[in-house]
């Protein structure tokens, strides 16, 4: 099971650093193993916590917040946010009974192409690792689930 | 139509057993079984618990100074004395000592309390429908709007209005009348002020001619009324020679927020006592396949069965047990009542069940009483409410008279401060063995030859009524998808058959395997 | 108009809170009663399940269902109360959201059989006997119990709801309203409202608490009630404790802030928010100073600063987490 298990993992990439970083390693022809998805916001502060739980809810495997390095903000603090945000969501989460390396944090730069390969091929093989998310099983026993909402506000 | 009507048309019922469900007039859910024989007479009576949601287990890992506000959703009828058994638990586990004002305002806002709780239970639950209306009225007509067709709107108002100030002073000491809020280690969250004390005191004179009249309406509608009393003092119904317990201070008087739990025997001499660091020496709970709720006993005499007497561990709690064991009341009305209790049934201690109700109404005016007392007193409105602790919280126990008896809350925790384990003991879990006793007990004398009423099923139902059971504070329990074994037995009671059911270790699976083996 | 409606007061997994709130209209429940008759409510009346059975499709008017679904019974009671009800109303805030038997979803249900039916300080149970869904006793006598649910569930997971009303329970002054929303209702003065969450403000309790706003709330430090002075009059979020105000609706007339404690939340979510949990969680962490030296400070002292909230999912989903994105625990 686990030789085939292909992991589903969502990447939200700030738009200046990360975003950026990861274009350039898309030009500079690193190889990336594809099983990622990327969604970009203007800063990784942006990332509001009900994301990443509507990630898990929907079967993500891993679920990795990317953004610039602390001091260099776009928006000079909002890094900082994201760093306590996910720091008190990987309790959260770990007390819901998720690995706490399925969330995963990381500082790449808009120059940094090497990193941002390296990082995303050792975050998936991490996650291949761990296996499919216990959410994800779960998912597939019940009909309902998550919060009725007619709007999404983004 | 005269009331109360105690009397009704019986009919035959073709069924071998009869289900009551759900069992009404109570709070919690529960359901009465009776068996009969092909005669038509009583075999045995059940009376389960079907509810249970977890606290116990699901506390666990929950910060210690959180779960005053998480126990008192143990119960929405008494979730004070949650509160409170769990603020002193806190008071002990920190290690801190609250200050004398707090400890007043806590008393204060539980006498509070007590009588909302009471008269909830007097008027719209048990005295009022089963003895005012009479327990064979219509069953449409069994209720607090019943109540009210019979003793009239101005009665009616009058308890309304009393409830009400019961409700408004929880509210001011407490933050809410149900799921107070304010209790701390080491305190309560914010003073009593002038412009609330004088509110309260005003109210507190109303409640004391209230607590007055609740005895003239026991008087007026139970005492005066011979067929009424007959049934009460019947030895062959509702009444059972148990051990019963409750809180009483240091000379042994009647109070609700502090002292020592004393236990009597039958006979009405002390058997024991116990406070916080002692209570697992005499408290055990016995488990059975009927029920959600667990059967407690004391330890020391043993779980022998639904038994009365000195060789059973069945005590009694709530309102009758804890006249029976205080030495007097403290307050001068309240003590007057319960001497004059007392002569009327017969000396101590009372064994009557149905004389929980009267007991409950003497509590009112007690509660009423004390309730004055501590308004009045000039420490009341100090802004001395709190003693931060200095200490990290590790074990602690908290024990409190609650409306429906005495209740333990014990809490350990962890070194951040969470929850490690959770025990409670809860009054209607220690008066449920003797809800059965009486179930079984009255069921056998008023059930004969598969003859039943209106009027007799719901005698049956006063059997846990007198109790005032709550068993939402009971069921904090939670099984499921149990390992189940099934032991078939013949007539001569002998083992013909086991079947069991392994384990489930998956969640949402609906087969089972089960494997029988037959012996013999 | 003059004919009264039936109101029934049914219960879930639940503590009473509702049944007594209703009862606490006091003097006011005369009023009620002028139109209402009260029908099945097994707090008070003596209606029962056979009785409900018996009736009509619709006979009922308003169901008010108290307590969150953990039971077959539960279960049962809610689909035929919508049966014979025409309105149902999720009241409170364990059939709105789940509630606090809700927190049950931590834990598993043969991790709580053990713990009660043997781990207890007072249990002694030394044959492991447990309840069983179903029993024969020695005379050859069965009984059966409900089985419990694996997951609790909010009202609406198993039933249409028509209105949904939280706290813990309903305040008297929402009980009040509610009373007039049915007297106009059943005299023909104004029609129901739309269906959804009714008697809650669309805005947050902090729109509605007393204290003193600041114009920014940034702290130094995260504090807990045990150890902190409460100050009667500064913003909780202020003082370093962790209050539900931003992520939570007002209308409950703020009965905890007044008494000097910091709101949990039980008036469940606006709409506005996705899960109230993972809302407050933003929000609280948003508030911490951010210092000059901040890029000096590694992750792990980040980590350890944010572990002064000890329990994120008890205290971020006190009353919602049936209702939560993730709903439940699960085991890796």
């Amino acid at each position: 099971m686990r030789d085939t298990f292909k992991p589903k993992i969502v990447v939200f990439c700030c738009n200046w650093c990360a975003y950026a970083g990861g274009d350039l390693a898309g030009i500079s022809r690193y190889q990336i193993k594809p099983y990622f998805r990327v969604i970009r916001t203007m800063c990784s502060a942006r990332v509001d916590p009900e994301w990443i739980m509507e990630a898990f809810r929907l079967g993500a495997d891993g679920v990795m917040v990317a953004g610039c390095h602390p001091g260099d903000c776009h928006y000079i603090g909002g890094n900082y946010r994201t760093r306590r945000r996910v720091a008190m969501l990987r309790s959260l989460l770990k007390q819901f009974g998720l690995h706490s390396e399925r969330l995963g944090l990381a500082w790449i730069s808009a120059g940094e192409a090497e990193k941002f390969a390296k990082t995303m091929n050792s975050f998936i093989d991490r996650i291949t690792e761990l296996g499919p998310s216990p959410y994800r099983r779960k998912k597939a026993n019940n009909e309902t689930t998550g919060a009725k909402k007619e709007t999404v506000d983004v | 139509m005269t009331y109360p009507k105690l009397e009704d048309e019986k009919y035959k019922v073709k069924e071998k057993v009869i289900r009551i469900a759900p069992a009404t007039r109570l709070e919690g859910h529960a359901q009465i079984n009776v068996f009969l024989d092909d005669n038509g007479e009583v075999e045995d009576t059940y009376f389960q618990v079907v509810e249970l949601r977890g606290f116990e287990e699901f506390c666990k890992g929950r910060p210690i100074e959180e779960i005053p506000r998480i126990t008192t959703r143990l119960c929405g009828v008494c979730p004070w004395p949650h509160h409170l058994a769990a603020v002193k638990a806190l008071d002990s586990a920190y290690g801190v000592e609250p200050t004398p004002t707090a400890k007043k305002l806590r008393e204060l806002g539980y006498c509070a309390h007590m009588l909302h709780s009471h008269i909830a239970h007097i008027y719209a639950m048990s005295v009022g429908p089963d003895m005012i209306c009479g327990w064979a009225a219509e069953p449409e007509e069994r209720n607090i709007v019943g109540v009210i067709n019979v003793v009239g709107p101005e009665i009616g108002k009058k308890v309304l209005t009393n409830r009400a100030y019961s409700a408004q002073i929880q509210e001011i000491i407490g933050g809410k009348a149900t799921h107070p809020i304010f209790g701390l280690p080491g305190g309560v969250s914010q003073p009593l002020s002038e412009e609330n004390r004088n509110k309260i005191a005003k109210m507190a004179d109303e409640l004391v001619e209230f607590g007055k009249f609740g005895l003239q309406v026991v008087n007026d509608f139970i005492l005066k009324n011979k067929q009424l009393v007959n049934v009460v003092v019947n030895k062959d119904l509702f009444y059972h020679e148990t051990y019963y317990m409750g809180l009483v201070n240091k000379n042994n008087e009647l109070n609700f927020y502090d002292g020592d739990v004393r236990i009597i025997d039958p006979a009405g001499k002390e058997f024991g006592r116990f406070g916080p660091e002692t209570y697992l020496e005499h408290m055990a709970e016995h488990v059975v396949p009927w029920s959600y709720l667990k059967l407690p006993y004391l330890r020391k005499i043993g779980w022998h069965g639904f038994k009365d007497g000195p060789e059973s561990g069945i005590v009694r709690v709530a309102p009758l047990a804890r006249l029976n064991v205080a030495d007097r009341i403290p307050t001068p009305l309240a003590q007057q009542a319960t001497e004059h209790f007392f002569d009327v049934l017969g000396g101590k201690p009372a064994h009557y069940t149905l004389a929980f109700h009267w007991a409950r109404a003497i509590e009112c005016l007690y509660a009423a009483e004390r309730l004055k007392e501590l308004i009045n007193d000039p420490e009341i409105t100090s802004k001395d409410v709190r003693n931060i602790p200095t200490e990290r919280p590790t074990e602690g126990v908290g024990i409190i008279a609650a409306p429906r008896g005495t209740l333990i809350h014990h809490y350990e925790c962890d070194d951040k401060g969470l929850i490690k384990k959770l025990n409670l003991l809860v009054a209607s879990s220690i008066n449920y063995p003797a809800m059965n006793l009486s179930m079984k007990k009255v069921a056998k004398a008023i059930i004969h030859k598969a003859e039943v009423s209106n009027g007799i099923l719901n005698m049956l139902e006063m059997c846990f009524r007198a109790y005032d059971p709550c068993f939402s504070c009971s069921t904090h329990a939670l099984p499921g998808q149990m390992p189940m074994e099934v032991k078939v037995f013949d007539s001569k009671k002998e083992l013909i058959k086991t079947i069991t059911r392994p384990e489930q270790k998956n969640e949402n699976t609906d087969s089972c395997s089960w494997q029988s083996d037959s012996v013999g | 108009m003059s004919e009264k409606i039936k109101l029934a007061l049914a219960q879930g997994a639940t503590c009473s809170g509702g049944d007594i709130a209703v009862l606490d209209l006091d003097v006011e429940l005369l009023k009620l009663f002028e139109v209402v008759d009260l029908t099945f409510a097994p707090l008070a009346t003596d209606i029962k399940f056979k009785d409900v059975e018996a009736m009509q499709d619709g006979e009922i008017t308003i169901c008010l269902y108290h307590g969150a679904v953990r039971n077959s019974e539960n279960e049962h009671v809610a689909k035929l109360l919508r049966k014979k009800s025409k309105i149902m109303v999720a009241y409170g805030a364990c059939a709105a959201f789940g509630g606090i038997p809700g927190l049950a979803n931590v834990t598993t249900k043969n991790k709580i059989l053990d713990t009660v039916y043997n781990e207890t300080a007072t249990t002694v149970n030394p044959e492991h006997t447990r309840p069983q869904t179903k029993y024969v006793d020695p005379d050859g006598h069965e009984l059966e119990l409900p089985e419990l649910f694996e997951d609790v569930k909010a009202l609406d997971d198993v039933v249409d709801v028509d209105y949904i009303i939280g706290a813990c329970p309903p305040t008297r002054e929402m009980n009040v309203q509610l009373l007039q929303v049915i007297l106009d209702f059943v005299n023909g003065k104004a029609p129901l409202p739309p269906k959804g969450i009714i008697l809650a403000s669309e805005r947050t309790l902090c729109d509605e608490c007393p204290r003193k706003k600041p114009e920014k709330v940034i702290i130094d430090e995260i504090k807990s009630v045990d150890y902190t002075k409460l100050d009667p009059e500064k913003c909780f979020l202020e003082q370093g404790i962790m209050c539900f105000g931003p992520a939570t609706r007002a209308g409950c007339d703020s009965k905890c802030i007044k008494v000097n404690m910091p709101c949990r939340g039980c008036m469940g979510p606006t709409a506005a928010v996705l899960d109230h949990g993972g809302s407050m969680l933003s929000a609280f962490t948003s508030i911490l100073k951010v210092s000059g030296t901040e890029t000096e400070i590694p992750e792990e002292e980040i980590e350890k600063l944010m572990e002064k909230i000890r329990d994120p999912l008890g205290t971020l989903y006190r009353f919602t987490l049936p209702k939560s994105l993730l709903k439940r625990v699960v085991k890796e």
